[in-house]
């Protein structure tokens, strides 16, 4: 018998990440599905959808390489519309989910999609431990500040005193700040963009992607028909971009003030970004003597066979 | 019962007692004997009341002991307690401890080792009263000079002898000072592996090639992990503890989902925060293996002590209906193999595979002749791009109904995997309102592939004479308990009881059990949980009732001395 009993993963043909210069270029359209976004009309889903296959292809990204994430909730619907591996998992469930697969195939470029109420609601635990861990993973939250899929009842970020069909009095607690939190659980990618602003998005959404480590973007993305206070309008009449104002990101402490502003005044942007912190697949020790789990021979040698028995005698 | 021969150590939390009495049964299992050893304990770091139950002889030792021959008592509780359950004497240190007279059994002595004159260190009085013990049994001193000498390679040389020289002391006194107590073991030449059921699990695990094993810490299902975390990285596999069990599910999930063969284990409560993403693996048709290791429940319960009470909670974790396969073995070497063809089977059928374990059968640790690590791999079906035409559907409507997969990463495959119903493309209908056929096209398509899966699992099998009196059934740690009992009650070639344990859980093997129970003479259940679960799944699926049972909840495994009452009591009934 041979010294390696099984020389490959059994898999027919293992996964390889197609090199960049051999990358067709690839339109915006190619990313799209032949499935029809469900949304509601002018929903700001959308344009997350269209800045993310934007940002994609300006990458020159191929759809094979990408698994994309989500929850449940109308934004987490995405990837049936963008075409890529995807997994519509649980209702804030994502970020673990995706965790798995980018540990056991570090070659894929994974995205997670989702809500507010998903992702700072019922996943805010996994969030901030997903956070932590820094895996080269890009985080869009669809934040509209209210639960849209299932008609319109308060999320983590509702703003105090706005009234929703489970708030009938309107919010009487203090909404999750997703910025700061992100910063202070050692995000070393922190931004923010809004859906009437698509080109700046896809740009802030391709630089998350190339970042080595974790990124979030949270997008404001109007709920149309639930959300009546946070409207395109709205923020329009507030946000402006950081990189306008001299905003340097490598700046933790201004990243901490600016993820405090809100009123008058929204900043939109690139707030933090720190690219010295390896990531954790740089130093899981496994993942570092051994590469891809997904490319390993399965089974064990006659001499590792022989040395776990030896533990037992 | 037998010609065992039993040695308890007790004493508080944190007095070195597991380590003691493992040292113990790593000795004989080097010594050609077999051993079974149980510890009861509680969940706290130090003080409580720990007893480490072992026995061991020339033919293999079923279960733990209702008495021991020699207790090694560490602390004044344990003398207190345990020593009236010692038939030939009681070891402890004379300097800290008093050992009444009448506190003994007839026939029984008190074996008091001066452990500040024998030991330089009285931190060492387990190893002095080790070195007593291979006096007093007649074991040969030098096998447990080799342990000690390996266990402490690492301290240096200086180290090493000096435990050697305690243990030697102790060796000494025994032999100038204490009786013979007529014990002797008569030793083989056959080394045998010496192991836990957890130990079992992971390194089925390994075996099997899995490369992705997350878990949130919780007993007794922990030392799968303990295992596991330092063997990662020299196997390739990856370890990640999660935040909490949804994580640790969720987590192996995903890797299940990118190609790698996954694993979690937990406890009954961290299994109830799995329950939603087993539904999530059965949807997805993501190949995963759960290990539950049960213990007493509800809530907190008993953290340390064993139990059989998650058996509904397995079946029907989750909402609504979708395939899925349950195991729960019976023995070390099945836990092993088990866990090998869990992963096979989760991969051939893309279901959640739940292997249901108790704290007894995880915990205890047992002697094994031998297992083969070479185990067979079989990953299931993939699909080749373009093989039907352009279009990929990843959850091809087949005849087993399993679909040819794919994995993230592979060229012209893309899809999307949804928790949500959907077609066999993957895409979802369940907003559409009215597709009743697809709905029912793919629910048919998904539990198929339990009709399969029931002709793929082991058939129970029948042990012991056909026509015997009484049909003990049992599952999980049980299994040893009645084959102890078939041994005492069929001695001389008596027909008195056989035995139906049940491993194959899910899909229930209902056509066998049928067959046996509908025949047999007097039937009995013996678990360890209230309700009689298994009792009451055997009746739902065969519709028979076992009208005799065996129940124990007070978290302590089954007895021998008790379980014999029992079997005679409902014999003569
Ligand atoms: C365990 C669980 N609880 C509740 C739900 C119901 N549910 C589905 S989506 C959702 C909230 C959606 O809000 P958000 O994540 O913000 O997404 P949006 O629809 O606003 O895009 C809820 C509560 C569920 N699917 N699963
Ligand atoms: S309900 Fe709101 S979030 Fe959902 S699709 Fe409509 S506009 Fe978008």
């Amino acid at each position: 018998m041979s010294e390696v009993k099984q020389e490959t993963t059994h898999l027919f043909c293992v996964p390889e990440r197609t090199p960049l210069s051999e990358h067709k270029p690839l339109t915006p359209t190619d990313f799209k599905s032949d499935v029809k976004p469900d949304w509601c009309p002018s929903c700001g889903d959308f344009g997350v959808l269209t800045s993310l296959q934007k940002a994609c292809s300006a990458l020159g990204l191929q759809p094979k390489d990408i698994l994309t994430v989500s929850g449940i909730g109308c934004s987490s619907n995405l990837p049936g519309f963008f075409k890529t591996y995807g997994m519509h998992t649980l209702h804030g469930r994502a970020l673990p989910v995706a965790t798995g697969a980018k540990l056991a195939n570090p070659d894929l470029t994974v995205i997670i999609t989702g809500g507010d109420g998903d992702g700072y609601g019922i996943g805010v635990g996994h969030f901030l431990h997903t956070v932590r861990r820094n895996l080269d993973l890009t985080y869009i939250v669809m934040d509209n500040q209210i639960y849209g899929l299932t008609t319109g009842q308060a999320s983590a970020t509702t703003e105090k005193g706005v009234k929703t069909k489970s708030t009938p009095e309107g919010v009487i607690e203090t909404p999750v700040n997703p910025m700061a939190l992100a910063l202070v659980s050692g995000a070393t990618f922190v931004a923010r963009t809004f859906s009437g602003e698509p080109n700046h998005m896809a740009e802030v959404m391709a630089k998350a992607i190339q970042h080595k480590g974790f990124s979030l973007v949270d997008c404001f993305s109007p709920c149309v028909t639930y959300n009546k206070i946070n409207t395109y309008t709205w923020f329009k009449q507030r946000v402006y971009k950081l990189e306008e104002k001299g905003h340097d990101p490598k700046n933790f402490s201004q990243a901490m003030t600016k993820a405090f502003e809100w009123g008058e005044h929204i900043p939109l942007g690139v707030f933090y970004e720190n690219t010295e912190v390896p990531t954790y697949e740089d130093l899981d020790p496994t993942i570092q003597r051994f590469g891809p789990a997904v490319k390993q021979r399965l089974g064990l040698t006659e001499k590792e066979q022989a040395e776990i028995l030896e533990g037992f005698l | 019962m037998s010609n065992a021969f039993n040695l308890w150590v007790g004493g508080a939390a944190g007095d070195g007692i597991a380590s003691c009495g493992e040292t113990f049964i790593k000795i004989c299992a080097r010594l050609g004997l077999h051993a079974y050893a149980y510890n009861s304990y509680q969940s706290v770091i130090r003080g409580g009341h720990v007893l480490f139950q072992t026995s061991v002889g020339p033919e293999k030792v079923w279960t733990q002991s209702d008495d021991c021959d020699i207790l090694i008592a560490l602390n004044q509780d344990t003398i207190d307690r345990e020593s009236r359950d010692a038939r030939k004497g009681v070891l402890f240190n004379a300097d800290r401890f008093k050992l009444e007279d009448n506190s003994l059994r007839p026939g029984a002595r008190s074996l008091g080792l001066p452990i500040f004159k024998l030991s330089p260190n009285p931190l060492m009085q387990n190893t002095v009263a080790l070195g007593a013990l291979m006096k007093l049994t007649g074991l040969p001193f030098e096998t447990l000079a080799n342990l000690l000498r390996e266990t402490f390679k690492k301290k240096g040389e200086q180290i090493q002898e000096a435990n050697v020289q305690v243990a030697k002391s102790g060796y000494d006194y025994a032999a100038q000072n204490f009786p013979d107590l007529g014990i002797s073991i008569p030793t083989g030449s056959k080394r045998r592996l010496i192991m836990s059921g957890n130990q079992a699990y992971a390194v089925g695990a390994l075996a099997a090639g899995c490369k992705f094993y997350s878990a949130y810490p919780m007993t007794p299902a922990s030392s799968i992990m303990h295992y596991l975390a330092p063997k990662g990285p020299r196997y390739g596999m990856v370890f990640k503890q999660a935040e909490d069990e949804i994580a640790a599910l969720n987590m192996a999930i995903g890797a299940g989902h990118a190609g790698v063969r996954a694993m979690t284990g937990t406890s009954g409560g961290g299994f109830s925060l799995m329950t939603e993403a087993v539904g999530l693996a059965a949807m997805i048709e993501a190949p995963v293996v759960i290990v539950e290791v049960q213990r007493g429940g509800p809530s907190t319960g008993l953290p340390t002590k064993t139990e059989q009470g998650d058996l509904f909670q397995v079946l029907g974790a989750s909402q609504g209906e979708y395939p899925k396969i349950v195991i729960a073995p019976l023995t070390l070497e099945d836990a092993f193999y088990t866990t090998a063809e869990a992963f096979n089977l989760a991969e051939k059928y893309q279901c959640p595979v739940i292997i249901l374990s108790d704290l007894l059968l995880s915990e205890h640790q047992e002697t094994v002749d031998g297992l083969d690590l070479n185990v067979k791999i079989d990953r299931g079906v993939w699909a080749k791009p373009k093989e039907n035409g352009d279009e990929f559907k990843r959850y091809l409507d087949t005849d087993t109904g399993v679909s040819p997969r794919a994995i993230p990463g592979q060229e012209g495959m893309a899809y999307v995997a949804g928790s949500d119903e959907h077609d066999e493309k993957g895409e979802l209908i369940s907003d559409v309102a009215t597709d009743p056929h697809t709905r029912n096209k793919m629910m048919n398509k998904r539990m198929r592939k339990m009709e399969y899966a029931a002709r793929d699992l082991k058939p129970p099998i029948l042990e012991g004479p056909k026509d015997a009196e009484l049909t003990l059934v049992g599952w999980g740690s049980s299994y040893n308990m009645m084959k102890r009992m078939m041994t005492a009650f069929n001695q001389n070639g008596q027909n008195r009881i056989n035995i139906l344990p049940l491993r194959t859980i899910w899909p229930f093997p209902w056509k066998e059990v049928s067959e046996v129970l509908y025949r047999s003479r007097k039937a009995m259940i013996m678990e360890a949980n209230y309700t009689a679960q298994m009792a009451r799944l055997i009746r739902q699926e065969t519709g028979f009732f076992i009208p005799h049972r065996w129940l124990k909840y007070d978290g302590e495994p089954f007895y021998p001395g008790s379980t014999y009452q029992k079997i005679e009591e409902v014999l003569k009934a």
